[in-house]
């Protein structure tokens, strides 16, 4: 493995309390030294990395893609969805589990993060929280855990039955890791392909109510309170992809109260409302969909109130044949990898005046943490070398044309970007320069 | 690449009449007229040889049997393709079916779908120009334009009438039932306060949720149908609007229909009580003694018939603004 030098760069490092001018030394895949600029002039390198006017930051960890593989590689696969990754500055990416076949067992966790699969950044995933993602009976944890399983989720449909979902929380709980949820109540949403309201109507589509997330949250909530009180243990619930203004009011108040509540929001949540789908944009359609631009101040609130802890992008891809379909019987989901960084900073650094530490740190540190990667999300001597560097200054525009991605389902396709990725170094090897 | 870079919108389709400006309206509306007084001999010329595919996705009677004899009383080859007798059925994707259409020298497609947005698709794959007729629970454009004609032609004072910003100033048009999934509802509601008009929502919760309001300037919704009829009969010119209750789209959603019948049918006593003299309409299919009593449907007040009268007189305006046609320099706006 070789040995970087990173010079002359302002490092932001949340979770070492770094925010200043540092060189960084990375060697045998770990961070070597992080010094004062000028004492490591004499040390050597195989590459040595010039950041001068850049940010040099912990690489960013998504807790939230959708590689495709296997069973759909003709949308994304491992290698190709970890390369956009490491072109929009993630290091660690969670791969979540609604593959086919559905990722529910240690046989098809351990292939698919065999190294054989290709990734080029750091792979981990969740299993399935249930057989087939069926909503109806747990899978292994222990075993799966045992296997590389950082948390378990059905994304892409909810654990409905109060029973198997208490079941799920009280399994995870005992191997302290996270039941992810997509929260949505299907019950209500047959049919729905976008948010409901004005637009929806105008559209003539149907609307998926902004309670069928908030119940679902509720519902969750309080089996926390549940099982803390009745079983004594202390689960830990992630709320993925918060899209209303009130899922994110229980969850503020559940973390009052004391509950290990965590939640993501996604860029296009922050950044986009349900105007975007315009002329019946499919690119524009996702779940949760985009939201009015009440819920869409909210998640802004919940992010820059510390409510949020973490941003996830959701990373959707799907092949333009499956999106070049009528609204409703478009497939959800956009590619997110590529544009994450630049949206936060457009949005919540240089629109909301959120500190660029603090954007880091809800990319790096705090993902890292919900999953519990030790040595990720931070620049500390003997974390691993996984690094970020980017001009914080650059305004640019997102081609998807040009994308890492083997899909181009984006509705950012054009949109300005603030912050451009010039390198991101995975364990100490250079997976992207831009 | 995205959707939005695959292709413009070719002129001459009609999407939506929130792309049609008042003037394009009046265009269409004075085009209609000359077509009609010209011999059939003559207007046979216009589109003569001419490529029209009418593309169905969903049964229809009125709206298809209007646009193919509107098209060919223009002279123009029509081809109807329907969801039950092609490659649609065997999966075939919208875009597929368009392109091919196109590779067999469609020169405009006439689309009725199930789902809302599927024009835009089509026009957007094809280049073509696409007329909507009918998507989903979105918008039936030209259904709008031919309920204007109608109200134009039957409202007292409306004759000979220019069409602009003003025309319908002073008329309330009350619009009842189960506009949630009605695209002719929106159409309406979106076309006529931009003349002027005073549009009234009236129905049930269930099938006029209060997002309906947000269609525009000149909207409002009132869940009484007694004082929205009596309200309209009172201010001036009233028409009246009756919508079946789609029973297909309800998805799961139950009806007491002998309330609602209580509630929202305009029966006889209703009419003559609250606005006997408003003008009464209907797109059809109507289900007599449900939302409409069969005696109105009938009456001397109903402009039912003239409806679909004015609904050929409008396509073949379309088809001709669709093709570009010669001769109708304020049709191809």
């Amino acid at each position: 493995m070789s040995d970087i030098l990173i010079l002359n760069g302002w490092l932001v490092d949340p979770a070492g309390g770094v925010d200043g001018e540092r060189d960084l030394l990375l060697r045998h895949g770990r961070v070597a030294a992080v010094e004062m600029p000028g004492v490591l002039r004499a040390a050597k390198a195989k590459e040595t990395i010039d950041a001068k006017g850049m940010i040099v930051a912990p690489g960013l960890v998504d807790v939230h893609v959708h590689l495709r593989e296997p069973g759909q590689t003709y949308k994304e696969s491992i290698k190709t969805g970890t390369a956009a990754a490491a072109a929009g500055g993630f290091t660690s990416v969670v791969a979540m589990p609604n593959t086919l076949p559905v990722n529910d067992s240690v046989e098809r966790l351990g292939w698919m993060l065999d190294a054989a699969r290709g990734a080029c950044v750091k792979l981990f995933a969740m299993p399935a929280a249930t057989f087939g993602s069926n909503g109806e009976e747990i899978t292994d944890y222990h075993e799966l855990q045992r296997a590389g399983a950082v948390g378990f989720t059905d994304d892409g449909k909810p654990v409905l039955h109060d029973r198997v979902m208490r079941a799920a929380l009280v399994a995870a709980a005992g191997i302290s890791v996270p039941v992810s949820q997509h929260a949505e109540d299907t019950r209500l949403t047959g049919g729905c392909s976008m948010n409901a309201g004005p637009v929806a109507f105008r559209l003539g589509l149907r609307g998926m109510t902004v309670e069928a997330e908030s119940k679902i949250v509720e519902r969750d909530i309080r089996l926390l309170k549940d099982i803390e009180r009745q079983d004594g243990l202390r689960p830990h619930l992630h709320v993925q992809h918060v899209s209303t203004a009130k899922a994110m009011s229980l969850i503020r108040a559940a973390k009052a109260e004391g509950l290990h509540v965590t939640c993501e929001v996604a860029p296009h949540h922050f950044t986009l409302t349900d105007e975007a789908i315009g002329d019946y944009d499919t690119n524009a359609k996702m779940n949760p969909p985009l939201r009015n631009d009440a819920d869409r101040l909210a998640m802004i609130a919940g992010l820059m109130d510390g409510t949020v802890d973490c941003i996830a992008t959701d990373h959707a891809p799907h092949a333009l044949f499956e999106k070049e379909q009528e609204f409703e019987r478009a497939p959800n989901g956009i590619t997110g990898l590529e544009t994450a960084l630049g949206l936060a900073l457009r949005v919540l650094h240089k629109g909301n005046g959120m500190p660029i530490s603090r954007v880091i740190e809800l990319m790096s540190a705090q993902p890292a943490g919900i999953v519990s990667l030790e040595g990720r999300g931070t620049l500390k001597v003997d974390s691993f070398a996984d690094v970020v560097v980017f001009d914080p200054a650059t305004e640019w525009s997102f081609e998807a044309a040009k994308s890492r991605s083997k899909s181009r389902n984006t509705p950012f396709d054009g949109a300005s970007m603030l912050g451009r990725v010039a390198a991101t170094i995975s364990e100490g090897r250079v997976v992207f320069k831009g | 690449m995205t959707i939005l870079d695959t292709g413009t919108i070719a002129a001459g389709s009609l999407l939506t009449v929130a792309s049609l400006t008042v003037a394009e309206v009046a265009a269409i509306l004075a085009a209609t007229d000359r077509l009609e007084r010209m011999a059939a001999a003559e207007r046979a010329k216009i589109l003569e040889g001419r490529r029209i595919a009418l593309l169905f996705y969903e049964s229809s009677t009125r709206t298809r049997t209007s646009f193919e004899l509107a098209a060919k009383s223009l002279g123009a080859m029509t081809t109807l393709v329907s969801d039950k007798s092609s490659s649609i059925e065997k999966g075939e994707s919208l875009k597929d079916t368009g392109l091919t259409l196109r590779a067999l020298g469609a020169e405009c497609i006439v689309l009725r779908h199930a789902n809302s947005g599927a024009p835009y698709l089509l026009a957007k794959m094809t280049g073509l120009p696409v007329l909507n007729a009918g998507d989903g629970m979105h918008e039936h454009p030209s259904q709008a334009l031919l309920d204007l004609r109608t109200m134009l032609t039957r409202l007292p004072g409306m004759g000979g009438r220019l069409v602009n910003a003003k025309t319908l100033e002073g008329v309330t048009v009350v619009i009842t039932g189960d506009i949630l999934h009605s695209r002719v509802a929106r159409s309406n509601a979106m076309l006529l306060p931009r003349l002027g008009a005073r549009v009234v929502l009236c129905g049930p919760k269930e099938l006029l949720p209060e997002d309906a309001s947000g269609l525009g300037a000149g909207v409002e919704i009132e869940r009484d149908f007694d004082k929205a009829l009596k309200q309209a009969g009172s201010r001036g010119k009233a028409v009246v609007m009756m919508l079946r209750i789609q029973r297909e789209r309800l998805a799961g959603l139950e009806l007491d229909l002998g309330e609602y019948i209580s509630r929202y049918q305009l029966d006889e006593e209703r009419l003559r009580s609250r606005a006997p003299e408003a003008l009464v309409m209907h797109p059809g299919p109507m289900i007599r003694g449900l939302e409409i009593g069969g005696e109105v449907a009938d009456g001397p007040n109903s402009a039912i018939e003239d409806q679909v009268r004015h609904g050929l007189g409008v396509r073949t305006a379309l088809l001709v603004r669709a093709l570009g046609a010669g001769g109708f320099e304020s049709v191809t706006v």
